[in-house]
């Protein structure tokens, strides 16, 4: 398992209620089934990572992010999980009004656009920046939403959502350093999770 | 056309199927009692001392209980062999599986060709007419008789579907995991019109004395015969019948032109047309019209969602049930988008749902052929299902 999903699974209560909305090939939700004893399904887009998870017994099924949310009733999970997938969907905001009305909790990773080296890159060659997480050209990148760490605060803020915790993660998904400062964590964080409740609840 | 059958259908059942008799009947949904019930069925490996290891797998429009066995009318192996026996997908050294034929059906379960206990008569046509909800009425008589509380899971394709996701809406408390495959919350106006060319098909044959045909020792072969062979191109798909036949002509020599004759519009035949032409003359041999027509009016008035306001989510709301929907993408008859439908309803209901579209070129017919994903599809939900349902006994 991938560190920044241990990290997503140590934000999780046990036997709680989990979606993750890109489940992939289910490692999430098996560890959360076999570890915390949650009630953990997915919805993912891949067809073959479906099968895959169905077939080793998980509650997956073919979805995406921007058409299946809607359907849930609300509040029927603790925990929405939504996994270096949000600068991909094509309605950011709206993915997560419904992560956070299906959902209590919304549990949020994304790459940062603000790190050090993709300011750095524009600044010196004038081009679209390249780097290991942000490794595909600019006209065949599904990442058509992509944003820094102060473009999420502010739409949390404006959305009235409460941060709960949040933490810059390196490339690999280790926590990388930059707890305090906001503004150093989108220097140098090369991606970003956070922890989401609505407000007044 | 030179379809043609044994009359020996005709003669009433010739083969002894195993059989319970419920002398209590059943009551159908249209009003009528029918009584005595009797449903014809298998079972294949052991129930366990807690009663708790039995799936029930549901049949299409044309099956019947032998589902892993040579079935004793056409010889050939179960229609489902391949993938219900010991260490198959569904694994009968773990679970006791049972089959039942459908009600209205011709394979030993009442039906059309039942004595009527009122006449004394064979009902034939006057069988009265049925629902969904009656078949699985009828397979739950089955299940009580077995000593069964909760099926642990109700498995099925395509009508066999249809009777999985009734189970699940009638008897949420008796069925821990459903797998409705190839299949539909309702039967789609496409589907109805399908069916309605079958039956005119069947009225239209001289041999089809108002379903009365057995009076007259006759069966409406070619009608039923053409009925069949439409409804198997519905089975398959463009890509399956290209690959299959192509364009390919026959050339034995009982089609062969001699090269003295004249010209005719039909000297030769296209594979396809051979093909099409056995399924519709083996058919007529196993199968009664009156049961087919039975059954597909039950299939047309199928739609779950009607009987219950409007919203296919009100069966399942509240449902504990595990679901895996499974659908092939070349199918036609029954399409991805109608298996979507069925997955957002149980999702609006909150209902624990898997939803797995299996790559195919082979149509609707998949769900019966190898299809190795599908394989493993339904090997693995049946056994995270029993990982959950053991949990559960665990807790109490």
């Amino acid at each position: 398992m991938r560190v920044d999903q241990r990290l997503i699974a140590e934000m999780i209560a046990p036997r709680a209620r989990v979606l993750d909305v890109g489940s992939g090939d289910g490692t999430l939700i098996d560890y959360l089934y076999r570890t915390r004893s949650c009630d953990a399904r997915g919805i993912e887009i891949d067809m073959q990572n479906v099968t895959q998870s169905v077939a080793h017994g998980l509650p997956v099924m073919h979805g995406d992010a921007d058409h299946d949310l809607a359907d849930y009733p609300d509040d029927t999970f603790d925990y929405v999980v939504l996994q270096r997938t949000l600068q991909a969907v094509e309605r950011p905001r709206e993915v997560l009004r419904q992560m956070l009305r299906i959902g209590r909790h919304a549990i949020v990773s994304f790459p940062n656009f603000g790190h050090w080296r993709l300011r750095l890159q524009l600044l010196t060659t004038g081009r679209m920046p390249m780097t290991p997480v942000w490794n595909t050209p600019w006209y065949s990148t599904p990442n058509i939403h992509p944003c820094t760490i102060r473009d999420f605060l502010l739409l949390c803020e404006e959305e009235g959502y409460v941060i709960q915790q949040w933490l810059a993660i390196d490339e690999d998904g280790a926590r990388a350093p930059w707890r305090r400062s906001i503004r150093l964590a989108n220097l140098f964080g090369e991606q970003a999770m956070f922890l989401l409740k609505r407000a007044g609840h | 056309m030179d379809i043609s059958a044994s009359p020996s259908i005709a003669d009433g059942p010739v083969y002894t199927h195993q059989t319970v008799r419920l002398d209590s009947g059943l009551d159908l949904e249209c009003g009528v009692h029918l009584a005595p019930l009797e449903v014809a069925y298998c079972t294949y490996g052991t129930l366990s001392p807690a009663r708790d290891n039995a799936i029930l797998v549901c049949h299409a429009l044309t099956g019947d209980q032998y589902l892993a066995e040579r079935n004793p009318l056409t010889g050939k192996p179960g229609w489902w062999s391949r993938m219900v026996g010991p260490g198959l997908p569904i694994d009968t050294d773990r679970y006791f599986v049972v089959c039942s034929n459908v009600l209205g059906g011709c394979m030993g379960t009442t039906g059309p060709r039942s004595i009527c206990a009122e006449t004394g008569k064979a009902w034939d046509s006057e069988f009265p007419p049925i629902t969904m909800h009656d078949i699985v009425a009828a397979q739950a008589k089955l299940i009580d008789h077995l000593g069964i509380d909760r099926l642990f899971a109700v498995i099925g394709g395509s009508m066999g579907g249809m009777q999985a996701l009734t189970w699940a809406a009638d008897f949420p408390d008796r069925v821990f995991a459903a797998m409705p495959i190839a299949t539909s919350p309702f039967h789609s106006a496409q589907n109805i019109a399908f069916n309605e060319v079958s039956r005119q098909a069947i009225f239209a044959d001289p041999d089809w004395h108002d379903g009365h045909y057995r009076d007259f020792g006759a069966i409406p072969a070619r009608g039923l015969g053409v009925a069949r062979m439409m409804a198997h191109i519905t089975y398959l798909s463009e890509e399956a019948l290209s690959r299959k036949f192509g364009r390919r002509v026959r050339h034995d020599a009982a089609t062969a032109v001699p090269a003295s004759s004249s010209p005719s519009l039909f000297g030769e035949m296209f594979e396809v047309e051979s093909y099409l032409r056995h399924q519709g003359s083996s058919f007529v041999r196993r199968f009664d019209a009156n049961s087919y027509l039975t059954i597909t009016r039950a299939m047309d008035y199928f739609d779950l969602a009607a009987e219950h306001d409007g919203d296919l989510a009100n069966p399942f709301r509240k449902s504990q049930t595990r679901f895996c929907v499974v659908s092939f993408s070349s199918d036609w008859l029954f399409p991805t988008s109608q298996s979507r439908l069925l997955v957002r309803a149980l999702n609006r209901a909150g209902a624990n749902v898997s939803f797995v579209e299996i790559e195919s070129d082979r149509g609707h017919d998949a769900f019966l052929l190898e299809e190795p994903d599908f394989d493993r599809t339904i090997r693995g939900f049946i056994t995270g299902a029993a990982e959950h349902a053991a949990l559960k006994a665990g807790e109490r």
